[in-house]
C-alpha cells in the first residue's frame, strides 16, 4: 500500500520506512517559525525549560515582526523588542525586522527559506502556506513552538489524506481564491480538522505558484494540518532561483490510500463569496449580488492575496479611475520585496491615485490589530482569510471574503460587485 | 494530575472560534489574568462578568478552531475557567490547551446533556462528568496513549527536558 505526499514527507523526517494515519510520531524540523506574538509567549516557555539556553540550530529559525509593527503601542514594542532581543541573543540568522521582511508566509518563501519535501513548524496557523512548494508546514501554539526551538523535533499525528481534484479551465475573473472558496465551503470549517488536503488535477497544474499560496492558506479554514501540492517544475524553478540548497521532490504513490476524494469542476465556477459569520458560509456571486450589499472598507492584502500578482489584478481594474466616494480601500503588500516591486511596477502610484491608502507590510488589519479596524455597524470585503464575529475588529461589524479582482470590483462602485461585470464594460 | 472540579455551566454553540474567545486586539497581552479579563469577549460580553471560578464551558463541535494563538487557551485558564467541554475541539487547541494545561473533555453525550446553569463535577483523571443538578454522569472521550503520558509527564515542557537530558 502506498503513501500519501505527507505520509512520504512525514516518514523520511521521522527516519520510518512507512506510516499510517493516526500514528504518533517524532519528526525532525527543517524551519521553525514565530512572529512576535507566538514568540513572546513561547520565548518565555523555553526560559523555563530546564537544560535548554540555546536553540537547536540557530540557521532552522524564522522571526518575523508583523502583527503589530510598526508597534501600534507600548505593549506592542515590548513584545517586538522582545523577540529581537531573543534573535540577537541566540545568534539568530533569519530575523526579519520592520522594513526588511513583512508578513512572514509571503517573507519566507521569497527567501528561500522553503524547499519542498522540508517539514515546516510555525506558531501561526497559516504556517499551511508552505505546501504550496510541497513542504509539509502546519501551525502550532506557543508551547510546541518553544520544544521545536530547542529539540528540533515535534510530536505528531499523521493525519489521514483528502485529495481534492480540481479539473477544467477557469473563466476569465476566476482565481485561485475563488477555488479555495469554494473548497471552504464543500468541506465546512471542520470538515478537514485533523486532516491533510492534498490538490489535484490540471486547473492547479496550471495555476501560478502564487495561486497556490492562496489555496494551501487557507486549508486551515476547513481546519486541516496542512494543505500540500506536488511540486513541479514551476515550484522547482521557483525554490532553485532563491535557494541552492538540497531538497527532495517526491511524489504521493499512484496506490495512495485517501480518506476522500472531492472532485471539483472549475469551468463552470463563478467568482465565490464567504459571508458573514464564516469562511465556508460560501455562495457564488450572482447570489450575493442580487441585493446591494454596501461596503464601507475595501482591503487587499494578507498572507492569503498579499503577493504582487494581487496587487497587479487589482492595480488594472483600478487603472485611471477613482473608487467609490462611499468606501475607503486599504492595500497592505505582503513583504518589502512585494512593496518594492509594486512600487517599481508604478502600482502604488496607480492604487494612490485611485484613492486607496497603501501601508507597509503587516498582519494588522486581517486580525482587527490595527491599521484598518472595523468600528460596530461597518462592513467590509476583503481578500483575507477568516471572517468570524469580532476578526477585523467591533464584533457588530461584517466581513465578507474575495478575490482581489472581487475586491477591487467592489471598490469602484462601493457594493460587492462582480468582477466580470467590469469585464463586459470593457473595465 | 488534577484534582476533582466543580463548578457551574456556560452552555455555548458550535464552532467557537479563536477570534471569539480572546479578540485579535488583545492578542499583544501575555499575562494570563489580563487575558482572563477578556475571556470569550467576543461570543459572550458578560461572560468574565457572570463567570464565578471554577466554572465550565459546554460546547458544541470544532471548539476553538481558527488562529493557533495560544493565548486562547490561557485566557480561559486566566478567566477561572476549570474546564471546557465540548463535542469536538480544533486540533490546534486541543494541543495549546493540553500543553497549558487547561483540562479538556471531549463527549458529545456529556454536551447533550448539560444545560446551562447546571452545576458539575468532573475528574481530568478518569474523564467522568457528573451532572449534579440532573443527577446523570458521562465519560469523556480518553485521550491517546502518547497524550496520557504527555499529560502524566505534567505537560510538554518537562516531556522536553527528558528529551533534552536523554541526548546529553
Amino acid at each position: 500500500m502506498g503513501m500519501t505526499l505527507t505520509e512520504k514527507i512525514l516518514a523520511r523526517h521521522a527516519g520510518l520506512d512507512r506510516v499510517e494515519p493516526g500514528q504518533i510520531i517524532n519528526a525532525n524540523v527543517d524551519l521553525v517559525l514565530a512572529n512576535e506574538l507566538s514568540a513572546a509567549v513561547a520565548i518565555g516557555v523555553m526560559r523555563g525549560i530546564k537544560g535548554a539556553d540555546k536553540v537547536f540550530d540557530r540557521d532552522k529559525i524564522a522571526l518575523v515582526e508583523d502583527h503589530f509593527v510598526p508597534a501600534k503601542d507600548a505593549q506592542s514594542a515590548k513584545l517586538a523588542k522582545l523577540m529581537k532581543d531573543f534573535a540577537a541573543e541566540q545568534q539568530i540568522t533569519h530575523f526579519f525586522d520592520v522594513g526588511r521582511g513583512g508578513i512572514e508566509h509571503v517573507v519566507l518563501p521569497e527567501e528561500g527559506l522553503v524547499a519542498p519535501g522540508e517539514l515546516i513548524v510555525g506558531g501561526d496557523s497559516h504556517t499551511c502556506t508552505y505546501g504550496a512548494l510541497g513542504a509539509f508546514a502546519t501551525g502550532m501554539g506557543s508551547t510546541d513552538i518553544a520544544a521545536a526551538f530547542v529539540l528540533g523535533e515535534v510530536w505528531l499525528k499523521v493525519p489521514a489524506t483528502i485529495k481534492v481534484v480540481y479539473d477544467g479551465e477557469l473563466q476569465p475573473m476566476v482565481f485561485a481564491k475563488d477555488l479555495m472558496l469554494r473548497t471552504v465551503g464543500e468541506l465546512g470549517i471542520d470538515g478537514a480538522t485533523y486532516r491533510a488536503i492534498e490538490y489535484h488535477g490540471s486547473t492547479v497544474d496550471n495555476l501560478s505558484i502564487t495561486g497556490r499560496f492562496t489555496m494551501a492558506n487557507m486549508a486551515i479554514e476547513a481546519g486541516a494540518k496542512n494543505g500540500i501540492f506536488h511540486a513541479d517544475e514551476k515550484a522547482i524553478a521557483f525554490v532553485k532561483e532563491r535557494t541552492n540548497r538540497p531538497f527532495v521532490a517526491e511524489r504521493a504513490d499512484a496506490d495512495a490510500v485517501y480518506e476522500r476524494v472531492i472532485a471539483i469542476d472549475a469551468s463552470a465556477l463563478e467568482p465565490q463569496v464567504a459571508c458573514p459569520h464564516t469562511p465556508d458560509n460560501v455562495h457564488p456571486i450572482s447570489q450575493v449580488t442580487r441585493e446591494d450589499v454596501h461596503v464601507d472598507q475595501v482591503f487587499i492584502g494578507s498572507c492569503t492575496n498579499g503577493y504582487i500578482e494581487d496587487l497587479r489584478i487589482v492595480a488594472k481594474i483600478l487603472a485611471g479611475k477613482k473608487i467609490s466616494p462611499s468606501v475607503r480601500v486599504i492595500v497592505n503588500p505582503g513583504s518589502q520585496k512585494v512593496w518594492m516591486q509594486a512600487a517599481t511596477e508604478g502600482i502604488l502610484t496607480t492604487l494612490a491615485a485611485a484613492g486607496c491608502a497603501v501601508n507597509t507590510p503587516g498582519c494588522g488589519a486581517c486580525f482587527g490589530g490595527h491599521m484598518g479596524t472595523l468600528g460596530d455597524g461597518e462592513r467590509a470585503i476583503s481578500t483575507t482569510n477568516r471572517n468570524y464575529v469580532g476578526r477585523m475588529g467591533s464584533p457588530k461589524a461584517e466581513v465578507y471574503l474575495a478575490s482581489p479582482a472581487t475586491c477591487a470590483a467592489s471598490a469602484l462602485t462601493g457594493k460587492i460587485t462582480d468582477p466580470r461585470v467590469l469585464e463586459l464594460a470593457g473595465v | 494530575m488534577e484534582t476533582t472540579l466543580r463548578g457551574f455551566v456556560h452552555k455555548y454553540g458550535k464552532n467557537v472560534d479563536t477570534d471569539v474567545i480572546i479578540p485579535g486586539k488583545y492578542c499583544n497581552i501575555i499575562d494570563p489574568v489580563e487575558l482572563g479579563k477578556h475571556a470569550l469577549e467576543g461570543l459572550d460580553p458578560d461572560y468574565t462578568a457572570k463567570m464565578k471560578k471554577g466554572d465550565v464551558i459546554v460546547a458544541d463541535t470544532n471548539f476553538g478552531c481558527g488562529s493557533s494563538r495560544e493565548v486562547a487557551p490561557i485566557a480561559i485558564k486566566g478567566s477561572g475557567t476549570s474546564a471546557v467541554i465540548a463535542k469536538s475541539f480544533a486540533r490546534i487547541f486541543y494541543r495549546n490547551a493540553l500543553n497549558i494545561g487547561l483540562p479538556i473533555f471531549e463527549s458529545p453525550e456529556a454536551v447533550d446533556g448539560i444545560e446551562s446553569g447546571d452545576e458539575i463535577e468532573l475528574d481530568p483523571a478518569t474523564g467522568v462528568i457528573k451532572n449534579m443538578t440532573k443527577g446523570t454522569s458521562f465519560k469523556a472521550a480518553e485521550f491517546p496513549p502518547f497524550m496520557r503520558q504527555l499529560i502524566e509527564a505534567g505537560g510538554l515542557v518537562p516531556y522536553v527536558e527528558q528529551r533534552l537530558a536523554k541526548r546529553i
